[in-house]
């Protein structure tokens, strides 16, 4: 499959409010991006996670060329950003940090513009406006000033304007934020729809890691501007050795506390809410543990081993290496 | 290029509109400037509000006093309003962006002052045109055209070269405001000048070919307007708007 976005060791240097070159660094200096190499294929949804400040938003101002790279380079549809920046925002979308909407105008008269900018013509452009207002259940209230309006009605908007005019890549920064569920889950299944059939490819940013687990093929952990996991939800989540078992039932008393705890492969275990909470030593088998308990006359209900959500890779990427 | 240009001035002419429109948002405002210069000041002047070249003094002043109302707000308002950056990541040029933020102001200034001295034309037929329709003579009706098309360009240009530095539109106001009085200190310095230069300088008005002064006056300021288009489009840098 085709890639859609290749960043190559970008690093992108600030000094002063400018990005800068490694060569002149500065006291001042802030290392926004460092060492940054990725690949997002065609057509999928890409899910860029990281805390506030991580690097989320430069790297997609680079790759729309909005900044200048300090070193290394973006590539978006095989085109270099820092050299064709408006080559590339001709064939993308973007929704920004900030719903970027202009407040004293209708909702109709801000997709309209919209429109307008990307030489839509009249017809499909009215069409165009139609289906998505009516889609984002917005159509009623169209020749309302966006000044008016709640945060999460903005937002909506907001989506629709980034993908009017049917680009092949779409920028999302946050964009379920301030949405309420029913909003937000329509607008999962519209990015799932545009990626799968028409082949649109989503960048997207998210604190929402459900969110990410739910629509990314890939997804990205960035943490003060160095990439600290790349892969599938699935391949991230077998990197956390999550070694917790939670066996239910009755018997469970400081006997049996003492007993399980003299084992060399558990490394803690506690009694919680009538549950004995077992945390095994990595690579351990549960298949012993479970005989013993049986032998001591524990009565058995449920074993479960925990598996780890991509939440729990992405707080122990986060604050582990902090 | 031109479409793109034309877009960016039909969404800030709606904006304008917009704000403008409303009692709060500056009607009053627009409203009282159509009463002093359409009905008052042609009332009280007479048949010369037409006929005078010194009319064209008072009409200079409206386009600067209309576009300097507005022109703060179109960079330093969308930075406010976190706009900015979501038109930068568009698929605009530099060019259509900066040109049509700048052309949106002057044709509001400028329209307006038209509809202004329209105005003032059809009061002073109805108070004073019974002999016979009052018109501008063409001298007086070109300069009127120009010097207020070239005045609302000067006042856009300098303007939007303001607001796109100014990191609000409270601070693009005072920068504005200020380099307004800077340009009008030697109008104000000429009364401390030697009493010998005054009288010098009055011989020399009195004596002047008002005619060629005023071309000059006009190229002059024409020139003035294109340095400041040009500074504007060499300082207009995405790059640096976005960090900002």
């Amino acid at each position: 499959m085709n890639s859609a976005i290749e960043i190559e060791h970008l690093s992108v240097y600030f000094t002063g409010g400018r990005t800068t070159k490694k060569g002149n660094p500065q006291p001042s200096t802030i290392h926004a991006i460092e060492d940054l190499s990725l690949t997002v294929e065609q057509g999928t949804i890409f899910g860029f996670l990281g805390t506030n400040g991580a690097g989320k938003t430069t790297t997609i101002r680079i790759l729309l060329g909005l900044l200048e790279p300090s070193q290394g380079k973006a590539q978006v549809f095989g085109m270099d950003s820092s050299r064709q920046g408006a080559e590339i925002r001709e064939i993308c979308g973007a929704l920004m940090e900030h719903h970027g909407l202009y407040e004293r105008l209708s909702a109709y008269e801000n997709l309209e513009f919209y429109g307008r900018v990307w030489h839509m013509p009249t017809a499909t452009r009215r069409q165009r406006i139609e289906e998505l207002l009516t889609n984002l259940s917005l159509w009623e209230r169209r020749n309302e000033t966006v000044s008016t309006w709640s945060r999460g009605m903005k937002q909506k908007l907001a989506v629709g304007r980034a993908i009017m005019h049917r680009p092949k890549l779409i920028f999302l920064d946050e964009p379920t934020a301030g949405l309420d569920p029913q909003a937000a889950a329509a607008l999962h299944a519209d990015l799932i729809k545009l990626a799968k059939h028409d082949g649109v490819t989503v960048f997207l940013t998210t604190h929402n890691l459900t969110e990410a687990e739910q629509l990314c093929r890939q997804v990205g952990v960035i943490r003060q501007g160095r990439l600290m996991a790349l892969g599938t939800p699935v391949e991230l989540k077998t990197t956390l050795k999550n070694n917790k078992v939670i066996v239910s039932g009755s018997g469970f008393d400081e006997t049996i506390l003492t007993l399980i705890k003299s084992l060399n492969q558990v490394t803690f275990a506690h009694i919680e809410d009538g549950h004995l909470i077992i945390e095994l030593a990595s690579g351990s088998s549960t298949a012993p543990l479970v005989n013993l308990l049986v032998g001591a006359g524990v009565q058995i209900e449920e074993v479960r081993k925990e598996i780890a959500s991509l939440e729990d890779v992405f707080l122990s990427l986060v604050e582990v290496k902090q | 290029m031109i479409q793109d240009i034309f877009t960016i001035i039909w969404k800030e002419l709606k904006e304008i509109i917009q704000l403008r429109g409303k009692i709060k948002g500056g009607l009053t405002g627009i409203l009282i400037f159509a009463c002093v210069f359409g009905i008052l000041m042609p009332l009280q002047a007479g048949k010369e509000w037409v006929t005078e070249p010194i009319v064209l003094l008072p009409w200079a002043w409206l386009p600067f006093i209309l576009c300097s109302g507005i022109v703060a707000d179109c960079f330093a308002g969308e930075k406010e309003r976190h706009s900015l950056e979501t038109l930068l990541a568009s698929r605009l040029s530099d060019t259509a962006i900066l040109f049509g933020k700048l052309f949106s102001t002057i044709l509001y200034g400028w329209g307006l002052t038209l509809i202004c001295s329209f105005l003032g034309l059809i009061t002073v037929n109805i108070a004073y045109g019974k002999e016979g329709v009052l018109f501008y003579p063409t001298n007086i009706l070109v300069g009127l055209v120009l010097v207020t098309f070239l005045v609302a360009t000067l006042a856009s240009s300098l303007g939007v070269l303001v607001s796109m530095k100014a990191k609000t539109v409270r601070q693009a106001q005072q920068i504005f405001s200020i380099s307004f009085i800077v340009l009008f200190i030697p109008l104000f310095g000429i009364q401390y000048l030697p009493d010998s230069w005054k009288i010098a300088m009055r011989d020399m008005f009195v004596a002047a070919d008002w005619q060629s002064i005023a071309i000059w006056a006009l190229l002059g300021l024409a020139l003035i307007d294109a340095i400041l288009i040009m500074i504007g489009a060499a300082q207009f840098k995405r790059k640096q708007l976005i960090t900002e």
